[in-house]
């Protein structure tokens, strides 16, 4: 039996480098970590915030802290992604981003940037991985 | 905004909260057509109940989404589930399960960006539907293994078949997996962290 057969579309650009440009040299090596966020603007931007950013509290929640505010900051006292806060909160991605960006700027929470794949991951980073999916 | 009260948010369980050395997290996402076991994949090697994350398509799906002109249709629904598997104390894996069509991924700011790769799931009852997936993610220059779900009345080709039938370079590994197994699953992961690994080592030779 023959399987149905796939026409690439554009195969020229198959090998075509990833959007970001490459630095000369020390890829992954010696880089200073990019920041990931943004002090958000005052009508509507919004940080720069990945599902895997990692969010946590770093105060309580103060008395003027909204309902979403408050839930967020009980939810993230350890260390939680975006996703999860989306998740638990049953809020869309995009809601949480929102909230997060004034949080931020309020210094309510501290995003820990997610590890971003620039040409191509760092292979320590790749074997640290390995090792722990060996150890499932 | 339909929002509960702070008191009734349901939580992470004890269990599931990361500690507090967890600096920083990396993504893979797993991508198939529907019913294709991208869920089952995610559910099997997690070590948290999966978990789902939702996105409203509103305005941002005009004349990208095929909404048959109905202006008056706001919103759609889109859900994303997703795992977590604890690396080391600093770094944390999360996998998210997302549907094929590219016209969703747009709802998931950098879903594809920032993940160190793919795994394409595919049934080959329905092999056609992995097509789009697979050109997407060339075009992105995102790195994918292709992982074969067994059903157990899914058509058998050989791999060779398989490859020309995906029109795939040589070196993009083809596994068999069952998603509802760990070992399997894992092994899906593997195989892609192996191959990203070798793209690395080559991208430094050079």
């Amino acid at each position: 039996m023959t399987p149905p057969q796939r026409r690439r579309r554009y195969p020229s650009q198959e090998t075509e480098p990833p959007p970001t440009p490459a630095k000369e040299g020390q890829q992954g090596d010696t880089k200073a970590p990019e920041r990931l966020y943004v002090v958000a603007g005052p009508d509507g931007e919004r940080a720069d915030i990945d599902l895997v950013t990692l969010i946590v509290a770093r105060a309580d929640p103060p008395p003027s802290a909204t309902p979403e505010q408050t839930a967020m900051l009980r939810l993230c006292t350890a260390p939680l992604s975006v996703a999860e806060l989306s998740a638990y909160l049953s809020l869309p991605f995009s809601v949480v981003t929102v909230l997060l960006t004034e949080m931020l700027t309020a210094e309510l929470v501290q995003a820990r940037a997610p590890i971003v794949r620039q040409a191509l991951p760092d292979r320590s980073l790749l074997e640290a991985v390995m090792h722990g999916l060996q150890r499932l | 905004m339909d929002f509960k009260g702070s008191d009734t948010i349901p939580g992470p369980r004890t269990e599931d909260h990361l500690p507090h050395t967890a600096q920083a997290a990396v993504k893979i996402v797993i991508v198939g057509g529907f019913g294709v076991g991208k869920t089952t994949m995610v559910g099997s090697v997690s070590e948290i109940r999966p978990l789902t994350t939702e996105e409203t398509m509103t305005q941002a799906g005009v004349g990208v989404d095929d909404n048959y002109g109905s202006e008056s249709k706001t919103a759609t629904t889109v859900a994303m589930d997703f795992g977590r598997i604890s690396i080391t104390d600093q770094l944390v894996l999360y996998l998210f399960g997302t549907p094929g069509q590219e016209r969703f991924w747009f709802l998931w700011n950098g879903l594809f960006e920032g993940a160190l790769g793919a795994v394409v799931l595919i049934d080959t009852r329905r092999l056609e539907v992995s097509f789009d997936v697979i050109g997407r993610l060339e075009e992105r220059g995102v790195p994918f293994v292709i992982a074969v779900n067994s059903f157990p009345d899914a058509p058998r080709y050989p791999v060779a078949d398989l490859r020309a039938a995906l029109d795939l370079a040589e070196e993009i590994p083809i596994i068999d997996c069952d998603a509802r197994r760990r070992a399997s699953s894992r092994d899906v992961l593997m195989t892609l962290l192996r191959f990203l690994h070798s793209l690395a080592r080559a991208k430094a030779a050079r």
